[in-house]
């Protein structure tokens, strides 16, 4: 504790709390805070709840045996300190456990704060071994907020400050629900480069009432800010909806095969051994998509002006920002069995990787798990704001739907590549636009994959003997790694030179015009 | 036949020659080394151990003759704003990366190379897939090159 600043004005004070305080220009002010108070109880949660129910499981027979007598008990602990008349040392070693939990607790919560200034989050834990963890706030890739079940009866939130890369999240858990919303408007705005700290700084009414109703209403809410993002999402996923994405998924043809091929093999071959080894794979299944059905659950996206703000889950809740120029790029796909209800679905490649898992079990990049043509559209306008204007959108939807022809705005594959792209020859191809490149891909599984110019890191062509032999080429955009690949078989040598050519130029403008580090750094200075 | 992929007004700058002499050694100690499992097997009197031996001896001989093309098919080439390297003969690749991408230098000398005097220089940037390692630099030229990168990107320098 030693280790505290000088400065810090509650030192010594710990009923001061300043962590659960509603006003986030406080919490903002470059000096160091301190976490929710439930927070060791919270992290330690689990630990605690299984220790209890280890005790309670202990204690059963002897709740039995006191409410019940003619059932008595043999050989359990509780017994054994009481025949032996340890009953002393043992409530006393209770009370040293509690003291010293308690203290350790305590400890741990004194040790662990965090403090953000203009230009840094900064987050100091541990009490044998120190943590200190900072992150520079225009490096920022998405703030997430987590409720886990458990933390919401408390009332409780984790932020979660991503950062490029593996394992380079600065976490804040916990913080109070409302300091949580408002500490992320606040680093959204410091990390913006907006100069006007009125604008959103704005005092935030908590919702008035007595607690337990407050309670009630946090956890009903999916979104505690209503002042900081539109409470309509612009994407309604209906349940039906979501139950007929995922039984239509390539997921349930894998498993009728499976089924298929063990009703065959037992029928033909008599082989009942097979059907044991089933048994697993079903209960695999089944988890799978329970836990992409209430992962997708209460599903919502929305515009905020520091970025797009995308939530899911019913019980824990994740709820997450991505600000501007953070979208590594897109993709827009169909699966062939989604082609009748037609349905989409919507991933992205991000440079974060985030502690909570989104739908379908992925690290949050599925932006969109279902939704139809006008979901799509308006989710792109939302990823894309730079893409929004007739021409771009008349582009997209010719990207997602249409099957291809000369002059449809996508420069496709020759004729001589068809032995190669069977059915999508006549689609395979790419558009150059200033702000992004489109590729589509695809007749029977539809893709359009969307990469914004100023994310491109590099771009490559390349050509194999079998290409060579027919005078194609390859062409691959390199963003950073995700379930996206930013690539493009079968194009005519000649025009993927052309491509190479472009798109190294349209890059390299693009990236030193690009601002969205600091993203409403332009709109302030004007 | 089409002629192959070239971007036709690039000069290229070349490799050291004497990375042919570092990537001969490799093909002869590592298919040297299936040649000899081929013969051991064969006191062993593993009659099919034979075939072994035939298709390491062929793979060496079409490896070695092949090097000095393919040590030539490296390029690379500075321009304005970017990096533009190529490789491969039957598998050609060629990426341009914009300076300001850079994330960090790599420079790797392996004993043999070291031996020879030579250095590998990796470019690093957040795509895993840009895969960028110029092999066989003069150990002057590589380190050259590096502060070159580094200074030129650090003047275009851009977020991810």
């Amino acid at each position: 504790m030693t280790d505290l600043p000088q400065g810090t004005p509650e030192h010594g004070t710990p009923a001061a709390q300043p962590a659960v305080s509603p006003t986030a220009v406080s919490l903002t002010d470059g000096e160091w805070h301190r976490m929710h108070p439930a927070s060791p109880l919270l992290k330690g949660g689990i630990a605690l709840i299984a220790i209890l129910g280890v005790v309670i499981a202990n204690l059963r027979e002897r709740l039995f045996s006191i409410f019940l007598p003619e059932f008595s008990a043999e050989g359990d602990p509780v017994d054994y300190v009481l025949d032996n008349g340890y009953i002393g040392f043992a409530l006393l070693a209770l009370a040293i456990f509690l003291v010293v939990l308690i203290g350790a607790f305590y400890v741990s919560w004194r040790m662990h704060s965090f403090r953000i200034t203009n230009e840094v989050v900064e987050v100091r834990s541990g009490i044998l071994f120190r943590t200190n963890r900072k992150a520079r706030l225009d490096r920022i890739q998405g703030i997430n907020i987590v409720r886990p079940f458990f933390a919401r009866l408390f009332g409780a939130a984790k932020l979660e400050v991503n950062q490029a890369g593996a394992d380079a999240n600065v976490q804040l858990s916990y913080l109070g629900s409302a300091a949580a919303d408002d500490l992320r408007r606040e680093v959204l705005r410091l990390a913006s480069g907006a100069r006007d700290p009125g604008a959103s700084a704005a005092d935030s009414a908590s919702p008035a009432g007595h607690l337990i109703e407050r309670r009630v209403t946090e956890l009903l809410a999916p979104e505690l800010d209503p002042n900081a993002a539109p409470p309509e999402s612009i994407v309604k996923i209906s349940v039906l909806r979501l139950i007929g994405s995922i039984v239509l998924s390539g997921t349930t043809v894998a498993l009728l095969l499976a089924i298929a091929g063990a009703v065959v093999s037992v029928v033909v071959w008599r082989n009942f051994g097979l059907l044991f080894t089933l048994v697993p794979a079903i209960i695999g299944f089944g988890s799978y998509y329970v836990n992409r059905f209430t992962k997708s659950l209460r599903y919502s996206i929305a515009g905020t002006p520091d970025g797009v703000r995308v939530g899911f889950g019913l019980l824990s809740i994740s709820n997450e920002t991505l600000p501007p120029g953070r979208i590594h790029s897109v993709l827009v796909s169909q699966p062939l069995l989604w082609r009748a209800t037609g349905w989409w679905e919507i991933k992205v490649n991000r440079a974060s990787q985030s502690s909570v898992k989104g739908a379908s079990g992925q690290a949050n990049t599925t932006i969109m798990p279902v939704g139809d043509r006008g979901d799509v559209m308006r989710v792109l306008a939302l990823l894309l704001p730079k893409l929004t204007d007739d021409e771009m959108v008349a582009l997209l939807e010719s990207g997602m739907t249409a099957k291809g022809a000369p002059g449809d705005g996508f420069t496709n594959s020759p004729k001589r590549a068809a032995w190669l792209r069977w059915f999508s020859w006549q689609r395979n191809g790419f558009a150059i636009t200033p702000d992004a490149v489109l590729l589509r891909k695809g007749a029977i599984w539809r893709e359009l994959i969307v990469v914004p110019n100023p994310r491109v890191q590099s771009v490559s062509v390349s050509q194999g003997p079998l290409y060579r032999a027919c005078g194609l080429a390859s062409v691959h955009l390199h963003t950073v790694s995700g379930p996206i690949s930013a690539q493009l078989g079968a194009v005519d040598q000649d025009t993927a030179v052309d491509f190479f050519r472009t798109v190294a130029e349209v890059t390299i403008r693009a990236v030193a015009a690009d601002t969205s580090h600091r993203w409403r750094s332009g709109e302030a200075a004007t | 036949m089409p002629n192959r992929l070239e971007l036709p007004e690039q000069e290229w700058r070349r490799v050291s020659p004497k990375l042919m002499i570092s990537e001969l050694i490799g093909t002869v100690v590592f298919w040297g080394l299936g040649i000899v499992a081929g013969f051991v097997l064969l006191s062993f009197e593993w009659e099919w151990a034979i075939w072994l031996v035939v298709g390491a001896a062929a793979c060496f001989v079409v490896n070695a003759a092949l090097t000095s093309r393919r040590v030539r098919a490296y390029g690379y080439q500075l321009r304005e704003d970017d990096l533009v390297f190529r490789r491969g003969i039957m598998f050609l690749r060629i990426v341009a990366v914009p300076y300001g991408r850079m994330q960090l230098v790599d420079i790797t000398r392996g004993p043999l190379s070291r031996a020879l005097g030579l250095s590998e220089l990796k470019f690093v940037t957040a795509a895993a897939s840009t895969a960028v390692t110029i092999p066989g630099l003069l150990e002057h030229d590589a380190e050259e090159l590096r502060d070159h990168l580094v200074r030129v990107a650090e003047s275009r320098r851009a977020g991810l």
